[in-house]
């Protein structure tokens, strides 16, 4: 509760410094001097959305939503523009200020549950995470990744600020660019994650505010956060980049997608019935597509009921699409908001599902983490990663950021599958500097056919500065999740064509071979606890041990300075007075 | 006498041998107690591996050896136990010589002031006779290497045994009157860890003693032989600083190694004083915390070297206590380098005031050390305040232990020169006191 509250202010606050620089920016983009593309010519902006829905085999339901907003212009050329129509100017500005290249960031609340739920469309880590491609004309690239995570900060209202060097790396393979232009030196790009962000309504409003209907209109207004957040799984994303308008790539533009990913748990608070609607899970239906898009859908996955024995839909449609998504041929009933009559006499859409009777492709890859060992001192972090795939192997490429307080010993890493040791081809290790930057470990692993690979590292736990421990030490330190990259061997032949027109919930990662497309998955966040001193006693410390030190000094210096004498017995106190008086009497003292 | 050194060195081998073969081992080698993240062996290994991965040691901050140490152990990574059985040996064959040396020299001395009659007659008493000192030589030898700190710190590889070998050499050669093979000793063991750069003082103090050159700021000789001494040490010094940086190309080991020793950025916990302190303070103290406790290691030279001057062997000793004491990151191994000068003070044990009892605390504190470790890390039955209470009282009784030897030392020192049995002016038996 005190981090919200904590985070509401830093928000406030930061939000109003962005405003300040924002406010700066604009000033300084009048008056625009030139607009170089051929103005007029075709509609330079477009937006699309699509809520893509997937019953799940374990009861579950997975809403998707994807918006797409494209912006044909030139920000490459440095030139400045101050002329927004669907694309928010707040991100515009963020990237023409920062000379951004590709920003992706998502906001995540739960683990997404590979073995149960298959594959996301959108994989994201819990907490939140922020990789960003600077172009190559950024000279202080630290300088401007620190001022970019304040600023979005403030966009996002969320505890980015809190990213700095101690939990930033520079990936050299796993995240290279998803749009155009074939950038490698990753010297320009800076990747964090803040595992133990919580994700809350105040990240959801201000996501919507930067959609052209805003939550006014269109597959929007679903999104109410009492419902959205009252699920087993939710994650919002932002993903920025270039890409090409055609396939000759004559013209380029900006891409902005929004994300959103949901998971209700329909089964246990659908008491044991399973069915599902619009409105039971968004408690809205819908009426309207937004009317700023150029293309508004709906996809409901259907593959596993070609014949409708499995559950039913209403209201039917007879319009079916096919699409090629993470090495799979699915079909999906689609639903076009932007024709009137798919909204029927209620002038209403309320989708619904109703279940009649269950085995689940099991995705072809999958990895799990954890912590082995027991007590303060020492322990091991063990990945496991699945190859599910009967007879082709395949390779991954495995990133691990791991913060300072854990001490890696690189000489401990072993990877074995099957029993036996399976050396990395390529090995990428950035030691960590205490409490300036994290551990950085990336490898390319084969993974055999149907096997399990396991890899495992040894670290220590560092004991910190008493000012160094969250509010709450016991309750452990999060370790960002293990990203691993892949190229997955596919069932059917990908489409290698990035520009055709395709639903928005496949067409995200590039795909460059017919054989096999990319995945990315996130493995759990660990919770380690660190050996932690007594907070209550810096004063008792400090007195303690300055005590034995005065101890070493006192007696050294006492045996030092002083000379050995020999102890004479004082005189009485009465003899000695008695002595004076007799002194004033001139009589001789007493002996 | 040499067979029976030779028993000595053969039980000792033999011992650790056993030890490494067992699996005591790994359990010793993560004891806090007896490795220091300066010189664990896992963390030479880290260096070692990342040296194969193309990563520069220095860049992280695992390791902090010097880089002729993973020169060294990049030859002889696969026979360290030998390597380090070997420093326990050298270590321990150079202090029986040392000590053999200097009991026929203060033998020697003691004969001269004999037939000057310069001893009064009740303290002849105290005069030491050839026969007792026949054995200390051993008994150094063998208390250092059966001491079980230090065979705790052999078996736990940790780099310690190589530089107590390096300080034990840089004894050998200053008692045996060789200059500069003490000066470059005495630069390899203050490259290894800084804090015995303090040694030079006793160094400079015996080599002139042997010399018979007064220790007079008026005489030309002393200062000349002052000046020979220091340019032998800094040539060396700067010698070993500029081949470690040749060795890797870079300056980067300068702030990790010395960097890493003086500002203490790693608070794992050790027998020292610093860990608790640095991880408790107040922030904005901490700059001044840390100045103070590093000049306290060297604080103690310039008053000890005045009072010590005429004997700069226990001198020697007691810098080398001070610095076990109060260094960074202090391991048993530490400690049991300046214990085993304790055989050579067994003239000593009459004016002992506390010996039973710091005995006492030290043993008790060395078996409550795992004890109360195994309750806050592993059981959680107990906190950190429980391990640093008995750090606190294992420094104390150290700090009894050499404050009682430096007493007993200067106590008898005055009963050679005024005579065993003082008595009052009144005739009466008189007591010392210290004024």
């Amino acid at each position: 509760m005190a981090e919200q509250r904590f985070r509401v202010y830093v928000c406030v606050r930061v939000g109003a410094c962005v405003c300040m620089c924002l406010g700066l920016c604009v000033w300084d983009a009048t008056p625009p001097e030139t607009t170089t593309t051929s103005a007029g010519a075709h509609p330079k902006d477009d937006f699309q959305e699509e809520l893509v829905i997937r019953p799940l085999q374990s009861g579950d339901v997975y809403a998707s939503f994807q918006f797409r907003t494209l912006w044909e212009t030139d920000f490459m050329k440095g030139n400045k523009v101050s002329h927004y129509r669907l694309f928010p100017k707040s991100l515009g500005q963020v990237i023409s200020k920062f000379s951004v290249r590709e920003l992706h960031i998502s906001f995540t609340q739960g683990y997404w549950r590979t073995m149960q739920w298959g594959q996301p469309f959108m994989p994201s880590p819990p907490g939140a995470e922020l990789w960003v491609w600077f172009q190559d004309s950024v000279t202080d690239v630290d300088g401007t990744w620190k001022e970019l995570t304040n600023v979005l900060s403030g966009i996002f209202c969320a505890s980015l600020n809190f990213i700095d060097s101690t939990n930033t790396v520079q990936p050299s393979a796993s995240f290279k660019p998803l749009g155009i232009g074939n950038v490698t030196d990753h010297r320009f790009l800076r990747y964090a994650t803040l595992p133990r962000e919580i994700v809350c309504t105040e990240n959801l409003t201000p996501w919507k505010k930067l959609l052209p209907c805003g939550s006014k209109a269109g597959l929007a207004v679903l999104m109410k956060s009492e419902k959205l957040f009252h699920s087993s799984f939710h994650s919002q994303a932002v993903h920025i980049r270039p890409v090409c308008q055609d396939s000759e790539c004559t013209t380029t533009s900006w891409e902005l997608r929004q994300t959103l990913n949901v998971v209700f748990d329909l089964h246990t608070s659908g008491q044991g019935k399973r069915e599902w609607s619009l409105f039971k899970m968004f408690s809205r239906t819908l009426t309207e597509a937004c009317p700023l898009a150029s293309s508004s859908k709906i996809y409901i996955d259907i593959t596993d009921n070609p014949q409708g024995e499995q559950f039913e839909l209403t209201p039917a449609t007879h319009l079916l699409s096919q699409a090629v998504v993470l090495g799979d041929r699915r079909t999906f009933s689609v639903y076009d908001l932007t024709e009137a009559n798919t909204f029927g006499s209620m002038r209403s859409l309320n989708l619904l599902i109703r279940w009649k009777s269950s085995d689940m492709l099991r995705p072809l890859l999958h990895a799990e983490r954890y912590v082995a060992g027991y007590g303060l001192q020492t322990g091991e972090i063990h990945t496991l990663m699945y190859n599910y795939h009967p007879f082709r192997s395949f390779p991954i490429l495995l990133l691990d950021s791991v913060p300072w307080y854990l001490r890696l010993y690189i000489h401990t890493l072993t990877v074995t599958s099957k029993g036996k040791d399976n050396k990395p081809s390529y090995i990428h290790y950035q030691p960590s500097k205490d409490r300036v930057r994290p551990h950085l470990l990336e490898m390319l692993v084969q993974l055999p056919p149907n096997s399990v690979t396991e890899v495992t590292v040894q670290f220590e736990r560092a004991l910190l500065k008493w000012t160094e421990y969250t509010p709450d030490p016991n309750h452990g330190f999060y370790v960002g999740s293990s990203v691993i990259s892949a190229l997955v061997p596919s069932m059917v032949a990908m489409d290698t064509n990035n520009t055709k027109e395709r639903p928005l919930f496949s067409s995200f990662f590039p795909c460059k071979e017919e054989s096999s497309y990319f995945v990315r998955i996130y493995t759990e966040p660990l919770l380690v606890n660190l050996p932690t001193p007594d907070f209550s006693m810096p004063y008792n410390v400090i007195c303690l041990t300055c005590t034995v030190v005065a101890v070493g000094y006192g007696s050294l210096y006492n045996l030092l300075t002083r000379s050995f004498q020999i102890e004479e017995p004082n005189p009485r106190l009465a003899k000695r007075i008695a002595n004076v008086i007799r002194r004033l009497r001139g009589v001789p003292p007493l002996a | 006498m040499a067979a029976p050194l030779t028993v000595v060195l053969i039980v000792a081998v033999t011992v650790r041998a056993c030890l490494f073969r067992s699996s005591l081992a790994d359990l010793i080698a993560e004891r806090v107690e007896v490795v220091s993240p300066l010189n664990a062996w896992k963390r030479v290994v880290e260096g070692l591996a990342l040296l194969d991965l193309g990563v520069s040691p220095y860049s992280g901050d695992v390791f902090h050896e010097t880089p002729l140490i993973i020169y060294l152990f990049h030859f002889l990574v696969d026979y360290a136990e030998i390597t380090f059985m070997l420093a326990d040996v050298i270590t321990a064959v150079a202090l029986y010589y040392a000590v053999q040396d200097y009991n026929t020299q203060v033998l020697r001395q003691q004969k001269f002031a004999l037939e000057a009659e310069r001893l009064p007659l009740d303290s002849l008493e105290l005069i030491r006779s050839p026969r007792q000192m026949y054995y200390i030589p051993l008994k150094v030898a063998m208390v250092y290497l059966l001491n079980p700190f230090t065979v705790l710190s052999c078996v736990a590889k940790s780099t310690c045994g190589l530089n107590n070998a390096i300080v034990a050499l840089f004894i050998l050669s200053t008692i045996k009157k060789n200059a500069l093979l003490s000066a470059i000793f005495l630069a390899l063991s203050t490259y290894q860890s800084i804090y015995p750069v303090t040694l030079c003082a006793p160094a400079v103090l015996y080599l002139l003693q042997r010399q018979y050159i007064p220790v007079n700021v008026r005489w030309a000789s002393f200062w000349w032989f002052l000046l020979q001494y220091a340019f032998m040490y800094l040539g060396s010094l700067f010698v070993i600083i500029c081949l470690s940086f040749f060795l890797l190309g870079s300056w980067d080991y300068l702030p990790s190694v010395y960097g890493f020793i003086l500002s203490v950025p790693d608070l794992t916990p050790n027998i020292g004083l610093f860990w608790y302190f640095f991880a408790e303070m107040f922030e904005h103290f901490r700059l001044f915390f840390l100045c103070v406790f590093q000049i306290n290691v060297f604080f103690y030279t310039i008053p000890l070297s005045i009072k010590l001057k005429e004997h700069p062997v226990f001198l020697i000793f007691m810098q080398l206590a001070v610095i076990s004491i109060f260094k960074s990151y202090p391991t048993v191994g530490d400690i049991a380098l300046y214990m085993s000068f304790l055989p050579v003070w067994s003239h000593l044990h009459r004016f002992l005031r506390n010996i039973f009892l710091v005995s006492c605390v030290l043993l008790a504190c060395s078996a409550l050390f795992p004890v109360l470790w195994h309750l806050w890390i592993y059981s959680g039955s107990a906190n950190s305040n429980f391990y640093y209470a008995i750090t606190l009282l294992f420094n104390v009784a150290q700090i009894l232990l050499v404050s009682d030897y430096f007493y007993a030392f200067l106590r008898r020192e005055h009963h050679l020169t005024y005579g065993l049995y003082l008595k009052r002016k009144d005739g009466s038996e008189a007591t010392l006191v210290l004024k």
